[in-house]
């Protein structure tokens, strides 16, 4: 995922004078000057952001340019398998992709809690960096705010994202048809119980790292195979089931899953039995769900595969009820898969 | 994955079907007790693969629904101080008090809190001297055993700014209630595997003999549940009602002895309140006068309180087995997980969210 090491590097900021964060890196000042071209513009370095001016003035290939805006609050803010850094990228970044985008630039912006430790920030900044430049995004313009401390979690980050749809390809719920086959892009659960194994210090065995991780290259092997692609949407919060509920809703058309086809590695999947929690709820940060064609299903499979060997099928487009999905579980029962109610909650036993 | 894996094999679970199709010969009606096996049953959709004529009907083993009113109430009081940071299971947070939820009280700035063991608790009252920590002991015999432990280790420790608001149940008083009530319905029972395994199941026996009925210790997995039904039918059908051991795996006849002795010492029996039911002689666990000094209800000087159930929620009917879910007039509609009006709407383990998260689909038809 990433292409720099940054274990050996050091942070660029006198951090004898400055070890953390003050209301003054936010207030417009001499300090906010060298906090951002000391860390920022020296990581995310590119003409736009170098230009400095209040905005980017960015050059687009031909195409239908695409937009998003996504903020990302994560506690602690490093887990097993990624960071608050990674994860702001890559989350804008998906769903540029989900829209069948390249994605191109991004804006990020900054919130964050006086007493900071400098070093934090700096190693966000990096991760940031080297997730950006694996993706090939370029970060062009951004700001910085300080909170007082007890505020907020340390940082908080919004990024924006632009991207380019370069071809004709119409990817949204409205094209889901009746028989499209629903193929998840790898095993789920990942991120929701990384994190939350990192916050409550449960040691899983074998540790669960997040699937923190950018969908583009998988998306645009799929672009340039042709694959008829229906509709795509990463699985975030709420996990598979808020997506297969809410392009359930959004297309009109009954989705039927199959729990047993569901890829979910072995500790996730214990630690959801331990904790009481659904698997199919919790939260991911680098898979998503293809809808597509039957005729298309095989060939976009075997490139999500490519990717991630746990890639599989597992279900259909139904004309039956508009946004109800159902699901196949394991004993051959049939239930109602309902969309998450919200925070999720173990169970007392 | 194993241990689990096994218990959810189709094929065995459509034999188990077939036997318990062949062994019906009339209607029956058994209640799962546990709030653990009503969750299993709609998960799996198990009520599927059984005939028509029997009839499983949810038991009030879910500890987050029958917790009453007045302690989540007082739960609340707690966890509004500012001295107080106020620790409990997860699902406990979300069920509605007669004003609000725990959850409301930490939007509104309370140190609200989810553990996901009370040992944890003991942590954080060593960790804030200047506060003081409450653990909200809710559940059956089954949470028991550790609350039991961290009052212990308190005591044990001078932990003096750790105190428990307990309001433990216990099942057999519960099935008594049941069994006794001149609207009783239920012919058999399967109780609750993980209560027997601290427990034993020497208390069933009587039960079993007094009001002629079937009890089947019975575990959590879909092929379990379909065992223990199995052997609960082949008893109703053959005139039997004895206490069998299905969860022989996890459930030993004594118990847990070791948790047994410390329960004894941590708690003593007292009449308690069921939510949607009432008061139940002996079926609850207070703190022993030994362990007083960590009686949250006495460390803050909390007065006895009386509130009144939401009007048009049937948990209490739900509870018992007298009504399904989907009986009330509100259910899906002013009732829903996100805002639930009584406690069986509230944790996947309750009657209701069950029903609403598997098998709303029966209201359409």
């Amino acid at each position: 995922m990433s292409e720099l090491n940054i274990s050996n590097m050091t942070c660029p900021l006198p951090l004898n004078d400055h070890p953390r964060i003050k209301m003054a890196h936010g207030g417009g000042g001499r300090m906010m000057q060298r906090l951002i071209e000391e860390l920022f513009f020296a990581a995310f370095d590119n003409p736009a952001l170098r230009s400095g001016h209040d905005g980017a003035v960015l050059e687009l290939p031909e195409g239908r340019p695409v937009m998003t805006t996504d903020s990302y609050v994560v506690r602690p803010l490093f887990f097993p398998g990624g960071d608050i850094g990674a994860l702001a990228v890559h989350g804008t970044v998906n769903d540029l992709a989900m829209c069948g985008a390249r994605p191109l630039y991004l804006s990020t912006s900054f919130i964050l809690e006086e007493g900071l430790e400098t070093e934090t920030l700096w190693r966000v900044v990096q991760s940031m960096r080297a997730a950006a430049s694996a993706t090939g995004v370029q970060i062009v313009t951004g700001d910085t705010k300080v909170v007082e401390r007890g505020h907020g979690d340390g940082i908080y980050i919004n990024t924006t994202g632009v991207g380019v749809i370069e071809n004709e390809t119409q990817i949204r719920p409205g094209r889901i048809k009746k028989d499209d086959l629903i193929i998840v892009s790898g095993d789920i659960g990942r991120h929701g119980m990384a994190v939350m194994g990192a916050r409550e210090e449960l040691a899983f065995t074998p540790p669960i790292e997040s699937d923190c991780a950018p969908l583009w290259n998988t998306v645009a092997d799929m672009l340039d195979a042709e694959i008829d692609i229906h509709c795509l949407r990463d699985a975030t919060r709420g996990g598979l089931c808020a997506v297969l509920n809410e392009l359930a809703q959004s297309s009109g058309l009954q989705f039927d899953v199959v729990e047993n086809d569901i890829p979910l590695a072995a500790n996730v999947r214990g630690a959801c039995e331990v904790l009481g929690l659904d698997a199919l709820q919790v939260a991911c940060e680098g898979r998503f769900v293809a809808i597509v064609p039957k005729s298309d299903a095989a060939r976009a499979l075997e490139m999500m595969r490519a990717q991630n060997d746990s890639a599989a099928v597992i279900g259909r487009v139904t004309d039956g009820e508009a946004g109800l999905v159902t699901l196949q579980t394991p004993i051959g029962g049939r239930r109602i898969l309902d969309m998450p109610a919200g925070e999720l909650l173990p169970r007392i036993c | 994955m194993k241990y689990i894996d096994e218990y959810r094999d189709p094929e065995l679970a459509q034999k188990y079907a077939a036997a318990i199709a062949k062994v019906v010969t009339r209607p029956w009606t058994i209640m799962e007790v546990c709030g653990g096996q009503t969750h299993a049953i709609v998960r799996f959709g198990i009520q599927e693969l059984l005939p028509d004529t029997v009839e499983l009907v949810h038991g009030p083993g879910c500890p987050v629904c029958v917790t009453p009113l007045e302690m989540v109430d007082k739960a609340i009081e707690i966890a509004m101080r500012d001295e107080v940071i106020f620790c409990s299971f997860g699902d406990m947070l979300r069920v509605p008090g007669s004003k609000k939820d725990l959850l409301t009280v930490r939007a509104e700035g309370g140190d609200v809190r989810t553990v996901y063991t009370p040992l944890d608790t003991l942590k954080i009252a060593t960790d804030n001297p200047d506060k003081q920590v409450v653990f909200f002991a809710v559940g059956f015999e089954t949470t028991a055993p550790a609350n039991a432990m961290a009052v212990h280790r308190a005591k044990e420790k001078g932990l003096g700014n750790f105190s428990v608001l307990a309001s433990h149940v216990l099942v057999p008083p519960a099935i008594e209630a049941i069994l006794s009530s001149p609207d009783n319905r239920v012919q058999g029972f399967l109780a609750a595997g993980h209560v027997c395994a601290v427990m034993g199941t020497a208390a069933y026996t009587p039960l079993a003999e007094k009001y002629q009925v079937p009890i089947v210790v019975t575990g959590f997995e879909p092929l379990d549940i379909l065992q223990g039904i199995y052997r609960c039918l082949r008893q109703l059908e053959e005139g039997r009602s004895h206490v069998e051991n299905q969860y022989q795996r996890a459930v030993r006849d004594i118990g847990n002895v070791s948790a047994q002795a410390l329960i004894r010492k941590v708690f003593r029996v007292v009449e308690r309140k069921w939510r949607g039911i009432g008061e139940i002689p002996e079926s609850g666990w207070a703190l022993s006068d030994a362990y007083a000094d960590f009686d949250a209800e006495r460390r803050f000087g909390l007065a006895d309180i009386e509130v009144e159930e939401a009007q048009n929620c049937i948990s209490g009917l739900v509870l018992q087995g007298l009504k399904k879910p989907a009986d009330c007039p509100a259910f899906g509609k002013q009732c829903t997980p996100d805002q639930p009006l009584g406690a069986t709407m509230v944790s996947g383990e309750g009657a209701c969210a069950a029903y609403y998260r598997y098998r709303k689909d029966e209201l359409y038809e």
